[in-house]
């Protein structure tokens, strides 16, 4: 086991599935390693999948991102956990243990087929966080389209709270948003999974619900029991009770003793498992306290009645006027032969006060007198009647009393009114039909002969608080008095009543007489007997007794099953998490129902709310703020015909082993709506960047239309405000954020090609086009779109009357001024991902003050915790290429730890051999997918697979629920193999995201993949011609033959397997060159290094100090130290490449010395480090005046300590930027910088003055620029037009230059004049672009394959490039660039093999005339004519399968395997 | 051919792999509903579509054809899109030359992003042809033809 320890896991763990997670993932699983993708969110893609375009190119975003999501989404050796979050990391370098949490998603990806359906059945609609917040989405959901997993997703924080609230936890906010969506049905029935009383609880339900209902929060509560209300009244108009189909009946028997809401809750839910229910009801109706003791103006018996009915049509036996243990005893029940009892009799006994004169002729109990009033038996009312007590028995006593007659009638409490516990609306109501109400109150004796004349009641006053946490009422000394009564009610409490039938059943009671049983499980001591309501908990609520009967049923089932009674679940199962107040919501009171005016009420018994119309009740329901975002209405569950919503999924937590972690967690965008001056949040037309890409998106939420949020107008003019969030010194966020001022012209350019005549406009401080072709895009923006750009801080930015919005700015030259504009985009800068940082903070990785990670030594993917490595933004802001190239530079790093475990854990397909069929006549299959109702529900898929059987070569067709479920999968296999089939047809989705899975299924069943075609009946048929489901028949039988007719001419391809040298070429020996190489060999394979002068070094030999500030020449002494002593590379001095030959896996090289000695060299993959050079000058008298200098020779002399010199004046931008040399040489402005640092610091009466056009100290080297500008550098702006002017005066050196805050110019004595000049690519480029078939942009430097998603390939596979020779870039950059080439280098030679053919060009050599047209065509250098035979010949692992070539072929002699002339023409003629 | 109402044109679309034939998913996954009169051949990329195909096609009596791609600067195989560019321009001279309706080959760039895009040009590719009638030309009328 030591033994073992040593070798590390093979395995990496990279968190955040953003495009630097994709990257680094899929260059670790190439180089075989093991790869766990962690990313928090439901899909992958991160970011860039919300991206337009991207800058520079204005490529596609989604387009060049979604086949990288395929690509890692299927990889064998990628395992992407969403969902998912990394909690802890334990352990070392090499061996760490990592956990990870993943939160439910609700759906199981495996099952979930995209269908969308259950999306379209969501009734919750909630902000689209995708969106920009500008449009919505429903609970369930997919982020975007072509998401991975391509599976859906519910959103669900917590149980809403108004389902928490309730006893019975009766899925309020779930019916509320169906009643909204205006699915009444699906309401009601969703209603009684936990009530079956929908109309009685509408009405009479004290409602927790409401009094936590988050929308209160804002203003007033949903009105969610009126809408019930509304709801139950729908479902009585209806006439038939919704009830879910009862379980078929399963022979056993259920006795119910009690026919309140208690008992026939549990009656109903009995029945409905398939118990026969008989119920037991004391009195001549059922409805226990329901009809007893609620009055008929709150709930109308016709309500009540037919509530009770649906059970009776369940089949429930509801029998009335039965006494058990009178009528019929408990032994004639068991004899009956009952499998189990509920005893739910209530508490119909009434508690006395117990004072002299309660037994007069007139005092009667409020339970008593309800019982009576409600029963339409004969109860006499006085003149004047008294109701003792506050609760809601006396409240509807008194307000019965009222309707009976009664002149007056006095509620007499004896606390004051706070501490009522009637409901207030209870209360209110009574107090508006004239009920009078005497507080602080309480009844010492009732007076009278045999008759109440009145009562002697005692003043009380409050006093300190009761156990109830109510102030205790106290006797106010010698303050009684008399009041006349005729009648007087006592409301005072209710009380057991079943002594004796408790006994008689064995269940025991307490000391205050309620039957002992368990509160969750109603369970009692006897074995089958079970108790519930307010006969256990003494009076309760009417929900509380509904909630009590639906777990007794719940009990009772587990228990004639023989199961555990309490597994799985608890009373009060989630705790109220009320969350944040939501903002920005305007107020809108709720709806109240109207009323019956109460001089009507008070003279009947009729009706007193009369309930929501159903306009009222939908507007009503619409408040809802959706505040468990899922509402648990279970509608997906319903329509979800795979089977994959699962809404039970739990939290889950792993622990995985890993050899090392990358993390790239991304980065938050600045939350603008605190910087207030803008207005974002305030004013619906200030939208921030993020949002204007979604504006901008043709798949975005106005379809590519450039649209105003307030109203939808086309804007005429745009403005752009940069550096929101960034180089904030006030806010604490000084740096630069390296991305805005590119996307900003981008968004402006963009826009400006949707919309006609759109004026642009970008506010800026520094426009930073800092990057590889960013200075020619700022300038094609500036000249050819005619975007304004404002040199210039905005203030602030207000709304008119109009809607039109104001910009107020300071520019650099004159005074402030405001501008009008129909749109402000804020471009807002990046933040390190917030939950990452308390994560990496967790992981012991360190944070700088900004929030970003610490990089030790000079490595910039490191952290301070070894094993653990960043990338992308978290690193620190950065665009799309540097993110990617960090990735891959992590992977370098990742992999040179675990070098010794490659291939340990990576896993390889095994499939049986394959069946040889090129000689058999065509045996089709075809397979015709429903996919649920998206294809079956506009196509007649039966017909088309019926049609399908007739199509020649066709020998089995059928037709599935879903062709891409598991189990159909397991039938094609079983299907081919039983009728030999050789060919297999799919008519179902889009190739795109389905062909692979079906052809990895005939893989398994022995047939070569290529063996299969898909007919796209629902993307291009069903879904596009919803309205026409006849002609989308017709045509899914074209497309449908159309793939038959191509499948009986499809040939297997085979692939060819390649050995690989594993070893590396690496041109160039300065600091990228070493990088790479040494990467390279850390990992295990063999270099050669060629470098064309007589030492290593290249460029960092001249430097002084590097961007950080650190000892350039001691890094350069290093690095060579570090080469030279590596066993695995081999250095060539003073040589060059003269001569490449082969391809990806197998090149061999001719290097030659200047001796002329060559030798020739084998290497699977070749890295391109030569450098740039140095820019010269003779601008500004450079060359001709010993103290005009460029920046090099400035280093120079501060380190040899020559330098004498007061004022110093740096010009920045010398040759660059314009004519001749148009690009921005990036590193002139962060050196000027740090030199300038260095300057102020060395001497304090050293003044020093930069003259630029943009100060371009991306990132974090803004740091720099302001600590400059803090100590004293005095910094002014010039014009491309208006250069600085140099000029010699005797002794003097003078600059000259117009200073546009001053106005006017300005004449400087300088010491020393110090020129940025900038970097030009290496002469010898081009000879090597030749040598190598790669190009050159048109500056001169190599052009990578993609500028945003390959910045350090080349598009001829294994050539790669890194360093200033693909562009100028700082030494942190080059290095990283130098890894990411390496690691790219390395999943090139980390094969043993290659694998090359498939869908490739074969030339029929017999056809070919070596013409050469093809190699002219052919990117990628894949076909050449060979000079001897005069015939193209193609080297099938270059070969990308395009087919331009072929097209291109004048004598037909070339031909792509799978896209013959033959197979496409076959498809054209069927059709 | 006077009764243009009934005329159903059939349109054949050669799309590209990467991004249109993507686009035309986005169409049908966001429900953009257009007239069923096209048939779509999925190509790697619209470089591969050869010109002959379009005019085979045309001479077997399809109304129209759809060629669609990457736009410039996206295609997935660096230039193929710029070579599909050319080649169909010279192809619509010369069939302007033989005195083909303009409007029976149509060329379009269409990107992943797009599917309201792919929707319209569907709708108008229809209606274009649509309007031309069927077309006849190339179609080679022979009397035992099987």
């Amino acid at each position: 086991m030591a033994e073992a320890a040593r070798v590390p896991v093979g395995a990496v763990m990279v968190v955040g599935g953003g495009i630097a997670g994709l990257q680094a993932a899929l260059d670790l699983a190439e180089s075989g390693f093991y790869v766990y993708l962690v990313e928090r969110s439901p899909s992958i893609g991160g970011m860039m999948a919300r991206l337009d375009k991207t800058f520079p190119t204005n490529d596609c975003a989604m387009c060049i991102l979604s086949p990288k999501l395929v690509e890692c989404g299927r990889h064998l050796n990628i395992e992407v956990l969403t969902h998912s979050e990394l909690v802890d990391l334990r352990g070392q370098p090499g061996d760490f243990t990592a956990v990870v949490r993943t939160a439910p998603r609700y759906v199981d990806p495996e099952k979930c087929t995209g269908c969308g359906d259950c999306e379209k059945e969501c009734p919750v609609r909630v902000p689209n966080e995708y969106e920009g917040y500008l449009s919505q989405r429903r609970a369930i959901y997919r982020p975007f389209p072509q998401a991975f997993p391509n599976a859906y997703s519910i959103e669900k924080s917590s149980v809403p709270l108004c389902q928490a609230a309730c006893p019975s936890g009766v899925h309020a906010q779930g019916y509320v948003a169906l009643l909204a969506a205006g699915k009444y049905r699906e309401a009601v029935a969703l209603i009684k999974r936990d009530t079956p009383f929908p109309a009685i609880c509408g009405r009479v339900c004290n409602h927790p619900c409401e009094a936590n209902c988050k929308r209160g929060l804002v203003d007033e509560p949903v009105a969610i029991a009126a809408l019930k209300r509304f709801l139950g009244d729908w479902e009585a108009a209806t006439g038939e009770p919704i009830v879910p189909d009862p379980a078929p009946p399963n022979g056993k028997k259920v006795a119910v003793v009690g026919g309140g809401p208690a008992g026939l809750s549990c009656a109903f839910y009995l029945a409905l498992r398939g118990y026969g229910v008989t119920v037991y009801e004391a009195a001549e109706r059922p409805g226990g306290m329901m009809v007893l003791g609620i009055p008929a103006y709150r709930l109308p018996r016709e309500v009540l009645d037919t509530e009770i009915e649906a059970l009776r049509r369940l089949g429930v036996e509801i029998r009335c006027g039965v006494r058990v243990g009178e009528d019929i005893t408990v032994e004639d029940l068991r004899r009956a032969g009952y499998d189990a009892y509920y005893l739910a009799v209530g508490a119909h006994g009434a508690a006395r006060l117990g004072i002299p004169g309660e037994h007069l002729e007139g005092v009667i109990s409020g339970v008593e007198f309800l019982r009576r009033v409600n029963l339409g038996q004969p109860v006499a009312v006085g003149e004047r009647v008294a109701v003792i007590g506050g609760g809601n028995v006396a409240m509807d006593a008194a307000r019965s009393a009222l309707r009976l007659g009664a002149r007056e009638v006095w509620v007499l409490y004896r606390r004051s009114r706070n501490e009522m516990p009637a409901a207030p609306w209870e209360r209110e109501a009574a107090e508006a039909e004239g009920v009078r109400f005497e507080y602080l109150i309480a009844p010492l004796e009732v007076l009278g002969g045999d008759r109440v004349v009145g009562l002697r009641c005692q003043r009380m006053r409050l006093g300190a608080p009761d156990a109830s946490g109510r102030r205790r009422p106290e006797p106010i000394p010698g303050q009684q008095l008399e009041m006349p009564f005729d009648t007087v009610i006592q409301a005072v409490g209710q009380a057991p009543h079943f002594a004796q039938l408790a006994s008689s059943f064995g269940v025991p009671v307490d000391s205050r007489g309620w039957m002992k049983a368990d509160v969750l499980t109603g369970a009692t001591e006897v074995p089958g007997v079970f108790a519930g309501g307010d006969a256990v908990t003494g009076p309760r609520t009417l929900i509380e007794a509904i909630a009590a009967g639906k777990r007794a049923a719940e009990s009772i089932h587990r228990y004639l099953e023989g199961r555990d009674l309490h597994e799985g679940r608890q009373l009060d199962p989630v705790p109220l998490v009320v969350g944040e107040v939501p903002r920005g919501i305007p107020r809108a009171p709720r709806a109240r129902m109207p009323e019956l005016p109460v001089a009507e009420r008070v003279r009947s018994f009729a009706e007193v709310d009369r309930g929501l119309d159903e306009e009222a009740a939908r507007a009503e329901a619409a408040r809802c703020l959706a505040c468990g975002v899922c509402a648990s209405c279970y509608e997906c569950e319903r329509v979800c015909r795979a089977e994959a919503v699962r809404h039970q999924d739990r939290e889950r937590v792993r622990e995985i082993r890993v050899g090392a972690v990358v993390l790239c967690p991304g980065f938050d965008v600045l939350d603008a709506r605190g910087l207030e001056e803008y207005g974002l949040g305030k004013y619906p037309d200030v939208v921030t960047s993020v949002q204007f890409e979604r504006i901008l998106s043709a798949s975005g939420p106005y379809e590519g239309h450039v649209r105003r949020p307030s109203d939808g107008r086309v804007p005429r003019r745009i403005a752009f405000v940069q550096c929101v969030g960034s180089r904030d010194v006030r806010r604490g966020r000084t740096y630069c954020s390296a991305v805005c001022c590119m996307y900003a012209i981008k968004e402006a350019v963009i826009a400006k090609e949707h919309v006609g005549d759109l004026e642009t406009t970008i506010f800026y401080m520094d426009m930073r086009a800092y990057g590889k072709d960013f200075e020619q895009y700022y300038r094609r923006a500036r000249e050819e779109y005619g975007v304004r750009f404002v040199p210039a801080k905005v203030q602030r930015v207000t709304q008119g009357a109009d809607g039109s919005l104001k910009v107020r700015f300071a520019p650099e030259e004159g005074e402030v001024t405001e501008e009008e504009f129909d749109l402000v985009v804020l471009s807002v800068g990046m933040a390190p991902e917030e939950g990452a940082r308390r994560l990496a903070e967790r992981l012991g990785i360190q944070l700088d003050e900004d929030g970003f990670p610490v990089s030790p030594g000079r490595d910039p993917v490191a952290t301070s915790r070894p094993g653990v490595f960043v990338c992308g933004p978290f690193a620190g802001p950065k665009d799309i290429p540097e993110t990617v190239v960090e990735a891959s530079a992590a992977a370098a790093a990742a992999g040179a730890i675990l070098a010794p475990a490659r291939g340990q854990l990576v896993r390889e397909k095994e499939y049986p051999p394959e069946r040889p069929v090129e000689h058999d006549p065509p045996r089709i299959g075809v397979f015709v997918c429903h996919c649920g109702i998206n294809i079956g529900g506009v196509v007649d898929v039966p017909q088309v697979a019926e049609y399908a059987r007739s199509l020649p070569g066709v020998v089995y067709a059928e037709h599935n629920l879903y062709t891409c479920s598991q189990d159909t999968q397991q039938r094609i296999k079983e299907l081919i193999a039983e009728y030999a089939l050789n060919r297999v047809v799919v008519a179902s989705c889009s190739p795109r995201t389905h062909e692979a899975l079906f052809q990895e299924t005939i893989r398994e069943a022995g047939l070569n993949p290529h063996l299969f075609q898909m007919a796209n009946i629902r993307d291009q048929c069903s879904w596009v011609h919803m309205a026409q489901p006849e002609q989308a028949t017709a045509k899914a039988k074209d497309l449908v033959r159309m793939a038959v007719a191509r499948a009986a001419l499809l040939r297997p391809l085979r692939e060819v397997s390649v050995p690989v040298t594993p070893s590396v070429l690496v041109i160039g020996g300065g600091p990228a060159g070493m990088t790479a190489a040494l990467e390279v060999a850390r990992q295990g394979f063999e270099v050669h290094l060629v470098e064309q002068r007589a030492e290593l070094g290249g460029h960092l030999r001249q430097l002084g100090w590097t961007a950080d500030g650190s000892d350039a020449e001691e890094l350069c002494r290093h690095l060579v130290r570090e080469v030279e002593s590596n066993a695995r590379i081999r250095v060539y001095l003073n040589s060059q490449v003269g001569r490449v030959e082969g391809f990806v896996g197998n090149f061999r090289s001719l290097i030659r010395d200047h001796r002329g000695h060559t030798r020739e060299v084998e290497h699977g993959a070749i890295i391109v480090a030569t450098g740039a050079v140095p820019a010269s000058t003779d601008e500004y008298l450079c060359g001709s005046h010993p103290r005009v200098i460029t920046q090099l020779e400035l280093e120079r002399r501060l380190r040899a300590g020559e330098l004498d010199a007061r004022r110093v004046v740096f010009i920045g931008c010398v040759g660059s930027r314009e004519e001749g040399r148009p690009y921005c040489s990036r590193v002139c402005c962060i050196q000027t910088v740090k030199c300038a640092l260095k300057l102020l610091e060395g001497d304090g009466r050293r003044e020093v003055y930069l003259l630029y056009r943009d100060v371009r100290t991306y990132g974090l080297h803004e740091e720099a620029y302001r600590r400059a500008r803090e100590r004293g550098m005095v910094c002014i702006r010039y014009q491309e037009g208006s250069k600085p002017e140099v000029r010699a005066e005797e002794d003097a050196l003078l600059v000259r230059c117009y200073d546009p805050i001053l106005g006017h110019s300005i004449e400087l004595e300088a010491d020393l004049v110090v020129l940025g000049t900038g970097l030009d690519p290496a002469p010898g480029n081009r000879q090597l672009a030749q040598l190598l078939k790669v190009p050159l942009n048109q500056d001169g430097f190599f052009l990578e394959a993609h500028v945003k998603l390959r910045p350090v390939d080349f598009a001829t596979d294994g050539v790669f490039v890194a360093g200033t020779a693909h562009a100028p870039k700082l030494l942190p950059e080059v290095i990283a660039q130098a890894k990411a080439a390496a690691a790219r280098a390395v999943t090139v030679v980390s094969r043993t093999h290659i694998r090359a053919g498939g869908v490739v060009t074969t030339v029929n050599e017999a056809r070919c005339t070596g013409c050469g047209t093809c190699e002219s065509i052919c990117q990628f250098g894949a076909i050449k004519v060979d000079p001897e035979r005069q015939v193209a010949r193609v080297e099938p692992a270059l070969c990308k399968g395009c087919g331009a070539c072929v097209a291109g072929c004048r004598c037909g002699a070339a031909t792509l395997q799978g896209f013959t002339e033959e197979q496409i023409m076959a498809e054209v003629a069927a059709l | 051919m006077s009764g243009d109402g009934d005329f159903q044109p059939r349109v054949l679309a050669f799309l590209c792999h990467w991004c249109s034939y993507a686009g035309a998913d986005l169409a049908g996954i966001s429900r953009l509903q257009y007239p069923p009169n096209v048939r779509v051949v999925r190509v790697p990329c619209s470089g591969a579509v050869n010109p002959l195909w379009i005019l085979k096609a045309l001479q077997r009596g399809v109304d129209g054809v759809l060629v669609s791609g990457c736009h410039p600067g996206d295609c997935h195989y660096l230039a193929g899109n710029y070579v599909a560019r050319r080649r169909l321009a010279l192809l619509k001279d010369l069939l302007d030359y033989v005195g083909m309706e303009p409007g029976r080959v149509s060329f379009s760039w269409v990107s992943a992003a797009e599917g309201q895009k792919f929707a319209q040009i569907i709708r108008e590719v229809t209606e274009t042809v649509r309007a031309l009638g069927p077309g006849r030309k190339l179609v080679k009328e022979v009397a035992t033809d099987d």
